[in-house]
């Protein structure tokens, strides 16, 4: 990762807008922000952003490359696309958040710590390798996220909802063991796997 | 004379006046204290059988001037025109019936309103004339152009297909103006993409091959001087000959001045070559044809372009512009274009990018989409270094001093109008010579403002100076909303960057208006009528010479420069330049000057004309001037939209507040009225007066009123002032409600007999 990251960095020394605009998911939008700020206004976690969309999107074409995809503000984003439906240019920011941080993760950049972020991991992982979201197991793992300690209290916390659940049988806990999964786990992922040889493939282009 | 007047006065009892009024009682008024030799009433006075009415006693002769009392002066206006008859005007319906509660209680105040009107308008209609009009004999239709720019080409065409002859007077060698050195312009048409060919080839071939139109090059006005429909213009050529013509109407059409970048030592100009305007940058194109544009220091390559937005306008700081010039952000982004084609980056700084008119926002996004980069930052510093630039400016997204590099900085100045001589500095220079105070201070005072060039464009032998009137930056005056084309000098159009900043295209609309106000003021001329607002008005001041003192005063106050003098200082009177806002008539000390249908009388007889109730009867009277542009419509509107005022005062319309002359006051207040309140349009550097300066002057002259009242030991809020505009219906009653509560405070008039 941290050798994509070196030659990324070569290829676009001077002009990360470019990089951006070849790499990030809508990255050609980037250019189209006219800067009012309706989007940053319209964060309903604006105030809790270090760089809120406007910010990001000037730091983009003033070549702020580190601070940009080392930033946790794009994976504040909850996906509610108010932004989106607001922005005058029909810059499609929610989009351009999203591809930022897979960016930033796919370079190795990407703030470590971070809820959102592992919370991404957790939901792929659980989703790809079976083809249909293991709710138990995905509660589970996220109960546990931050440490054995922490899980616990969390279950003890979430007894009563869950006993709630069984009863209303709303949750199935030999799920955990007994699921089942898309019927064609290997078409599935071989489906994947071409997915991310594209993926690297396009961005391998860029690393010359 | 008098003798052959014959009166008579037709009161309508329809849209419900004759359920509210006993309209006997003012038949009786009309006859026994208005003393009309006929006296009708009709049930539907403005249908044809009303209409046959008047007509047919104005046939048989017995009627020769004509009351019509019935709806506001303002309604019916087709079927109550009478040719060559004098005609007032009493207003019962919106003034009287639908401004008053109807009921018992408020039965006898709305009677003694409506008779009020009825005497007002006896008294008004035997001291009016049918305006006879003065029409310009030998009227020219020719029309002059000064200036052959994209204004003058388009208002030079555009006139002379609506089928007049044109003459353009360019100081150049060439036609084309500043359009001329574009490569290219902003694109007019779907979907402002990319920018256009500038078109100034194909107008100048227009322009040469219409036979209408004559062009003279390497020429400006040496004098100027007459009036719509007979200006004697003397055009001077390089060679010093001089030819003397006669024009109908002029368009100043003399479009701006890049502004000097030299006052921008800050953003590196002058420091390097390599710091140019958007002229020089449009020249720098020019040379590369197509190539790569070459920096001026060393003709290497410019690889990073950065324009400066804003450079030395929008800015308090003296000796910049305060003003917006409107075209450059779109400029800039034309040019970034021109520059990204050539194989540079362009960057635009902006503080905030405007892009009015048709391209606006494509043209941007087209800006966006081939890669300009535009940053929102305010530019401190451009520095020259080595091999290239160092732009320094303010991030004001991210909040940072931060700077770039840069081979070529464009620096996006704006546009000076070519207006020549600002009348009014002159005016107030002169004051000062004559007071002393002048004579050291010389040169500190000008030391940073704006230096124009201050040659004097049309020469004008006016008495009020040789150019049109500026109103801010040295702009022409015109009224912005209303009459945009109308300046302050009848018969004279400015249009294009002289009257607002404005790009190409906003120039040709303009000019395309002008032309048609050029063709419309020979056409009034010709007939004697006058330009907006009172367009057509044929009424025009004259004057009493034994009565006059030369005191000038007339000559100063009015407006519009329609006044000269004689060599004994007499007013002279041009009718043509004219506006008919009696200005004059207001500002006349000793009250010599008059209209046929509207003078000093036809308002004071009908105040005089009022009945004054006696103190005991606790019915106060308040005169209310009010300016018929504004004050006196929303007045009618508000009675259109069933809103009540008081029914103690009495409405007069004026034709603005600055023909209000103080004997009006003065004779209101000696006979007996409690209060008297002006009702004009808004003045000030944002005024809405129809006349400009009508307001301004009465504001002036009725601050000076208060002194008089505190000698006749009367309170200043006797007399007041407001201004109003035409859409304050509701406002308007609450005024003269709330004026009542101050008459309640401060009593009743010590002056009731």
């Amino acid at each position: 990762m941290s050798d994509m990251n070196a030659a990324t960095v070569t290829r676009y020394r001077d002009d990360f807008l470019k990089e951006v605009e070849a790499n990030v998911e809508e990255g050609d939008w980037v250019k189209m922000c006219m800067q009012c700020g309706v989007c940053s206004g319209s964060c309903p976690l604006g105030p809790h952003w270090e760089h809120p969309p406007q910010e990001l999107f000037m730091m983009i074409r003033a070549n702020k490359r580190e601070e940009v995809l080392s930033s946790a503000s794009m994976w504040y984003c909850t996906s509610c696309y108010n932004c989106l439906v607001r922005c005058p240019r029909e810059v499609p920011i929610t989009h351009i958040m999203h591809g930022l941080a897979h960016y930033a993760e796919r370079l190795g950049l990407a703030p470590k710590e971070l809820p959102t972020r592992k919370f991404s991991k957790i939901f792929w992982k659980n989703l790809s390798s079976s083809g249909h979201a293991n709710e138990t197991s995905l509660a589970l793992k996220l109960y546990f996220m931050n440490g054995f300690g922490e899980g616990i209290k969390k279950a003890i916390e979430m007894l009563p909802v869950g006993l709630g659940m069984l009863r209303a049988k709303r949750m199935n806990p030999f799920g955990l063991f007994a699921h089942k999964g898309c019927t064609d786990k290997k078409g599935l992922n071989a489906i994947l796997d071409k997915a991310r040889e594209i993926e690297l493939a396009k961005a391998a282009k860029y690393q010359a | 004379m008098s003798d052959d007047k014959k009166y008579g006065a037709y009161i309508c009892t329809g849209c419900g006046l004759g359920e509210r009024l006993d309209s006997t009682a003012q038949t009786n008024v009309a006859s026994r204290d208005g003393k009309m030799g006929v006296v009708r009433e009709h049930g539907f006075l403005c249908n044809a059988e009303g209409v046959q009415l008047i007509r047919d006693d104005l046939a048989s002769g017995e009627v020769s001037h004509v009351v019509i009392a019935a709806c506001s002066r303002r309604a019916k206006t087709e079927a109550f025109a009478f040719d060559d008859v004098a005609m007032a005007r009493a207003n019962l319906r919106e003034g009287v019936i639908w401004s008053q509660p109807d009921g018992d209680e408020a039965r006898e105040t709305t009677q003694e309103m409506a008779e009020d009107y009825v005497r007002m308008a006896c008294a008004e209609i035997k001291f009016m004339a049918t305006p006879q009009g003065d029409p310009v004999s030998d009227t020219s239709r020719r029309i002059l152009v000064v200036g052959g720019g994209v204004s003058g080409m388009t208002s030079a065409l555009e006139t002379a297909r609506a089928g007049y002859d044109v003459t353009i007077v360019e100081k150049s060698a060439t036609l084309g103006g500043h359009a001329a050195t574009l490569q290219t312009r902003i694109p007019q048409q779907a979907p402002y993409r990319e920018p256009e060919p500038s078109g100034v080839d194909e107008l100048i071939a227009a322009i040469e091959a219409e036979a209408r139109i004559e062009v003279r090059l390497n020429a400006a006005l040496t004098s100027t001087d007459g009036a719509p429909g007979r200006f004697e213009v003397e055009i001077g050529t390089e060679s010093g000959s001089t030819a003397s013509e006669r024009f109908g109407a002029i368009v100043m059409a003399t479009g701006y001045t890049d502004y000097d970048m030299a006052n921008l030592p800050e953003l590196g100009a002058g420091k390097s070559p390599d710091v140019v305007d958007q002229a020089g940058f449009e020249a720098l194109v020019k040379a590369a044809d197509g190539g790569p544009i070459q920096c001026p220091t060393n003709g290497r390559e410019a690889k990073h372009v950065v324009f400066v937005q804003c450079a030395g306008q929008r800015s308090d700081q003296e000796g910049h512009l305060p003003y917006c010039s409107g075209h450059c952000c779109l400029t800039s982004i034309r040019q970034a274009m021109h520059a990204q084609e050539a194989g540079a980056s362009a960057t635009v700084l902006f503080s905030d990018l405007r892009t009015p008119g048709a391209a606006g926002e494509d043209f941007y996004r087209a800006g966006q989409e081939c890669g300009v980069t535009f940053c929102k930052g305010t530019v401190s510093e451009v520095l020259p270094g080595d091999d290239d630039l160092e732009v320094r400016y303010n991030d004001l997204i991210l909040d940072e001093q931060t700077s770039l590099r840069a081979d070529l900085v464009v620096l996006a100045t704006g546009m000076v109008p070519n207006s020549g001589v600002d009348i009014d500095t002159i005016a107030a220079e002169e004051n000062e010579e004559a007071d002393g105070v002048a004579a050291g201070a010389e040169g500190t005072a000008q030391e940073n403002t704006v230096t124009i060039p201050v040659e004097s464009i049309l020469n004008l032998k006016y008495r009020q100076g040789p150019d049109v009137p500026q109103l801010k930056h040295g702009f022409a005056d015109s009224h912005f909303i209303c009459f945009p084309y109308e300046s302050r000098r009848t018969g004279i159009y400015p249009t294009g960057p002289v009257r607002r900043p404005m790009d190409m295209q906003q120039a040709q609309e303009d000019a395309t208006g002008a032309a048609l106000k050029a063709i419309q003021a020979v056409e009034g001329a010709a007939l004697g009528r006058a330009a907006h607002p009172r367009s057509g008005d044929l009424s025009f001041p004259s004057f009493r010479k034994e009565g006059c003192t030369q005191c000038k005063r007339c000559t100063v106050e009015c407006p519009f420069g329609a006044i000269d003098e004689d060599e004994q200082s007499y007013p002279l009177f041009n009718s043509s330049r004219c506006r008919r806002c009696g200005t004059c008539m207001g500002a006349c000390p000793v009250r010599v000057i008059s209209f046929e249908n509207y003078s000093v009388e036809t308002v004071g007889q009908q105040l005089k004309i009022v009945e004054i109730p006696d103190e005991f009867e606790e019915k106060p009277r308040v005169l209310i001037l009010a300016c018929e542009n504004d004050a006196y419509p929303a007045l009618d509107m508000a009675g259109m939209t069933g809103q009540h005022y008081s029914p103690y005062v009495r409405i007069i319309p004026v034709r603005c507040l600055g023909s209000v002359n103080l004997i009006w006051v003065t004779d209101a207040l000696n006979n007996g009225y409690d209060g008297v309140l002006l009702m004009g349009c808004k003045k000030g550097d944002n005024y809405q007066c129809h006349f400009v300066k009508g307001s301004e002057l009465a504001h002036e002259r009725i601050s000076k009123v208060d002194e008089t009242l505190k000698t006749l030991s009367l309170e200043p809020e006797r007399v007041l002032t407001h201004e109003v505009a035409i859409t304050d219906i509701q406002r308007i009653p609450e005024i003269i409600n709330d004026y009542m509560k101050t008459i309640e405070k401060i009593g009743l008039s010590p002056f009731k007999f």
